[in-house]
């Protein structure tokens, strides 16, 4: 069995190298037409950028796709160089016509996105032309040697239970050399997903033929993550039904938030696409879906007729209906640890993660300052939103809207989302995000917290205080502290993963839904010590 | 400000603190020769596994203590001197107190085996044998095979332990079935089987004859008094018992037995001085209890309450219904209430027994054969509601009762098989009786009323 691992462990690390080596693979150039075609598709009228594209890559030389990005990237600032050169020369000389004609042959977006759209198609080399074989020796060897390592656990571990065995004792789990060389890893790859796509291209060619089959267009990077990410959670939860196996809990839940990626994140949106539809994700709520206000997504929806309309609605209501009616009923776990994408992947990519979450009583100071932080903040994007949408100016009191929305998207839904929220789980945890900054979760915590049926109830006096329940939770709540004062855990943080029960020696927590009465239970003396409660009472 | 020094920084000790400064400003002291922080004991085992840091284990941050003015002091006390109400400590100094609790706890037992302080011979109790276990057994190439020498809780637990770094182990019981003096056989051989299926090489009815060392003072091999076998090993954990750790309270005016004399009130014989946990011991025996009461829970029910009469508001030592649990490698054990096992029953108390056919999971219910009252239950494998049994105890309920409304008191997380159907079909089959089973209700399991 352990040489099973081995081998698929090398088999995996096979594929993670092929995978990454990948990138530096492949030429890029195009022709004359191609190019043409390309600006005159994209509506581009800078002459300057047609100009410097032409002599950067149209041509014979096999530029690869370092060399490919930093001449488009020149080429687009050169050319917007030379107007933003006139717009200030008109201006100084008050010549308003002549400046104002300049804008039009400004080219928008990042140059990045430049370089992106026209490496995706102009690549040539081994991943472009043998994409299937290509696949198979970076994703096939990935799943396959990633479950080579995972499925001999069944008789590893021995008989079911919890086997958090050498968690500390190991370099990957206990922020070692395998965990900072993941965190460096996952960081680059975020940075690189949202901030330079164009140098990942050969990545996404490798999810072309997939990209095609469900949407009938060619792969994005978004649709590179969107595959990735359910493959790694769909190979990880494979590791959580071995590991939780005796808990059926463990089970379902790792089965909903597979279920919901899979088809809500992934498929349905997906397919809409070829449906000419719009990419929709129906479980995705305001405020964690932080862009469905904005004026861009309302004009499309709107302009899809029924169907739009109708995904309008869908998002209102369940943001301000289902959302809370939920939580009232079943706490925000079947959220943030049923459903939600984020929780998916942390908890099952991140599960081996969770025990790094500081506890500390200021952590817990800085979530809260922080996270709520964001909640207003998503809040006022979208005040801005909103009144731009409806009264059509871009700006109030001064601040543009677009400047908000675009630092909230490049500070919240980038750097914090992503590259903090999934980069930084081996060294904080696997719910930086979702403690941190997701706005939903400080939205659906103050329902938790107020008005909800769930609690973790604990069992009367039998808590020894080992502190298992608060290594174990993700969410750095300490379990342990209300546990060994008797008292429910009530905690608008706790997202419901149900591991602090499962990993309690003593048979002390239970996640349930009751009345509303008495959930929330400080206790003097514990239970099993008989001191005159009457006593208390009166002095009280 | 009058002050209060506590010897012992275990969850009698540190439990006292907390309520004494609850309700108080006095000055006090928690004296400590083991560790600064307090720490759970019983998570120990943890941090050999790598479940957890030892940071994991202290159920307090360290500005704690500071914030609530509990002064610590590390030193060891080798004198009290009630006359003058000083403790001496080993490195000469001395505190003065206007009231002492003694929380001490326990050491681990050791019989007078020949070679019992060998290198690599260890009990598992303090932080510092765990780090002579992380010394002597870091990894089984270091250690080739241990030897645990005691069934009880802390022995199964060493084993688990030692067997989580893939390390041979030999386990001496000395009873024909794992801790049955305390468990029923159905359990018992539950818990045997289930040693076994951990690969751990149980020895039962075993004793100890002695343990020899090789030429560097350092274990070698055990010998069996039965058959004289020896066993190689380079580790022998002793895990038989504890018992109080008061020798430099001997040689005081303090009154002792076993453990440190106390009355209900957990007063010792001189004034001002008192006695909790581990290493207190009852004149007399509370209920069906055993004088000397080595658990967390009974720790930490006379520290809440000594508390109390620090405090001014004398109150007297009253445990309520029993209740304890543990954990026997994978399968997890409650119980409340009393169940004895055959050997130590008496005739008026008979169980009701269930196990399911293929999972760990078994329960016994012990009852009064005349009255029919509920006396106990132990359940293994399945969590219970604290708070349901101890009402049920309360109220008198007869077994009956407890079976028809089991649904109830199970504790188990959501979704998980529910066994109480097929439990009470059992019962009514072999008690000749038709109790229809109760579904579950919030309003039951939540109303307070008793």
């Amino acid at each position: 069995m352990k040489i099973i691992q081995k081998v698929g462990l090398i088999i995996f690390l096979i594929g993670l190298s092929i995978f990454t080596a990948s990138i530096f693979t492949g030429s890029f150039n195009l022709t004359q037409t191609e190019l043409d075609t390309f600006i005159s598709e994209k509506g581009y009228k800078s002459e300057i950028l047609k100009e410097e594209l032409s002599k950067a890559i149209v041509t014979g030389e096999s530029l690869n796709i370092f060399q490919f990005s930093a001449k488009v990237r020149n080429a687009f600032k050169t050319s917007n160089n030379h107007y933003d050169a006139l717009i200030s020369k008109y201006n100084s000389e008050k010549n308003w016509t002549e400046k104002g004609k300049q804008y039009q042959y400004k080219i928008s977006g990042k140059p990045h996105s430049l370089s992106y759209a026209l490496a995706k198609k102009s690549g040539k080399g081994f991943i472009k032309e043998n994409q299937g074989l290509a696949w198979f020796l970076t994703f096939g060897l990935g799943i396959i040697g990633a479950l080579m390592f995972i499925v001999p656990n069944v008789i590893i571990l021995g008989p079911s239970g919890i086997k958090n065995d050498g968690v500390f004792l190991e370099a990957a789990t206990n922020r070692g050399w395998i965990g900072w060389f993941a965190f460096i890893f996952l960081v680059t790859f975020y940075i690189l997903l949202y901030f330079k796509p164009d140098l990942i291209v050969n990545w996404v060619y490798l999810v072309d033929p997939i990209s095609i089959f469900i949407s009938k267009k060619a792969a994005s990077q978004w649709f590179l993550y969107g595959f990735l990410y359910c493959v790694v959670m769909t190979v990880m939860a494979v590791r959580m039904y071995i590991k939780y196996r005796h808990n059926k809990y463990q089970i379902l839940r790792t089965t909903s938030v597979l279920f919901f990626q899979i088809v809500f994140a992934f498929l349905i949106p997906e397919i809409l696409v070829r449906f000419e539809k719009p990419w929709y994700d129906f479980k995705n709520a305001f405020p964690l879906d932080y862009d469905f206000f904005f004026k861009w997504n309302l004009n499309e929806l709107l302009a899809n007729g029924t169907f739009g309309l109708f995904i309008l609605i869908w998002g209102v209501i369940l943001t301000i209906v289902v959302v809370p009616v939920m939580v009232y009923f079943f706490g925000k776990r079947w959220y943030c640890s049923w459903v939600c994408g984020c929780g998916g992947l942390a908890e099952t990519l991140g599960d081996p993660y969770r025990q790094l979450s500081s506890k500390t009583l200021l952590s817990w100071r800085v979530e809260r300052i922080v996270i709520h932080s964001v909640l207003i903040f998503v809040l006022v994007m979208t005040g801005f939103a909103l009144y731009t949408f409806f009264s059509g100016a871009s700006e109030l009191i001064g601040i543009k809207t677009q400047i908000i929305q675009d630092i909230y998207g490049f500070l919240i839904g980038s750097i914090f989302a992503g590259v903090i929220g999934t980069g930084f789980y081996p060294i904080f945890g696997n719910r930086v995000w979702c403690r941190f900054g997701c706005p939903l979760a400080a939205y659906l915590g103050f329902i938790q917290r107020f008005k909800s049926r769930f609690r973790i109830t604990t069992n009367g006096g039998q808590c020894i205080s080992c502190g298992n329940c608060s290594t174990y939770c993700e969410q750095g709540i300490d379990v342990r502290s209300y546990a060994q004062k008797g008292e429910n855990i009530v905690r608008s943080s706790c997202v419901g993963c149900g591991i602090c029960s499962a990993v309690c020696p003593r048979g002390v927590l239970k996640l349930e839904n009751g009345p509303e009465n008495g959930r929330i239970n400080p206790t003097e003396i514990l239970l099993g010590n008989d001191v005159d409660l009457m006593n208390f009472l009166n002095k009280k | 400000m009058e002050h209060i020094v506590i010897i012992g920084n275990g969850i009698s000790g540190v439990t006292a603190a907390r309520h004494i400064r609850k309700k108080s400003d006095k000055k006090i002291t928690l004296v400590s020769a083991e560790t600064k922080y307090f720490f759970s004991r019983t998570a120990l085992m943890y941090i050999y596994m790598g479940h957890m840091k030892f940071e994991h284990t202290q159920p307090y941050e360290n500005w704690f203590w500071d914030k609530n003015k509990i002064d610590l002091k590390e030193g060891f006390v080798n004198k009290i001197n009630t006359d003058k109400k000083t403790l001496e400590f080993k490195d000469t100094s001395t505190l003065t107190y206007d009231k002492l609790i003694i929380a001490t706890g326990s050491k681990p037992n050791k019989f007078g085996w020949p070679g019992q302080d060998l290198k690599g011979v260890m009990g598992m109790y303090h932080k510092q044998d765990l780090e002579n276990l992380e010394k002597y057994a870091p990894n089984n190439k270091k250690c080739k095979r241990a030897v645990i020498v005691g069934g009880g809780l802390i022995g199964i637990e060493l084993a688990e332990m030692l067997r989580s770094r893939n390390i041979p182990v030999t386990f001496l019981v000395r009873e024909a079935s794992f801790w049955n003096g305390v468990l029923p056989a159905q359990e018992s051989e539950m818990i045997n089987k289930h040693i076994k299926e951990h690969h751990i090489d149980l020895r039962l009815s075993t004793n100890l004859k002695e343990i020899k060392s090789d030429e560097n003072g350092h274990v070698k091999s055990v010998i069996l008094e039965e058959t004289g076998e020896e066993i190689l090993c380079n580790v022998v954990g002793l895990t038989a018992g504890v018992s109080p750790n008061i020798d430099f309270i001997k040689e005081s005016k303090i009154d002792t037995k076993r453990g440190v004399l106390v009355n209900r009130f957990l007063e010792t014989n001189m004034n001002d001085v008192y006695a909790i946990g581990d290493c207190a011991e009852q004149h007399e025996a509370i209920g069906q209890r055993r004088n000397i009461e080595a658990v967390w829970y009974t720790g930490r029910m006379m520290g809440e309450t000594l508390a109390q009469t620090i405090c001014g508001n004398k109150t007297e030592y009253k445990p309520g219904h029993w209740f304890n649990s543990a954990k026997f490698l994978d399968i997890e054990y409650q119980t409340y209430g009393w169940v004895f096992s055959e050997r130590n029953k008496k005739d008026n108390e008979v169980y009701f027994q269930w196990q399911h056919p293929k999972d760990n999971k078994c329960i016994t219910i012990s009852y009064d054969t005349n009255s029919n009252l509920f006396l106990g239950i132990n359940t293994f494998g399945i969590r219970m509601r604290h708070e349901i049994f101890d009402k049920w105890l309360t109220e008198k309920k007869s077994v009956e009762y407890v079976l028809e409304y089991l649904a109830d008191a199970n504790f188990d997380p959501e979704f998980y098989k529910l066994h109480e159907a097929e439990i009470v079909t059992k019962f009514n089959k072999e008690k000749g009786k038709n109790i229809q089973l109760k579904k579950k209700s919030w309003k039951r399991i939540f109303s307070k009323d008793v």
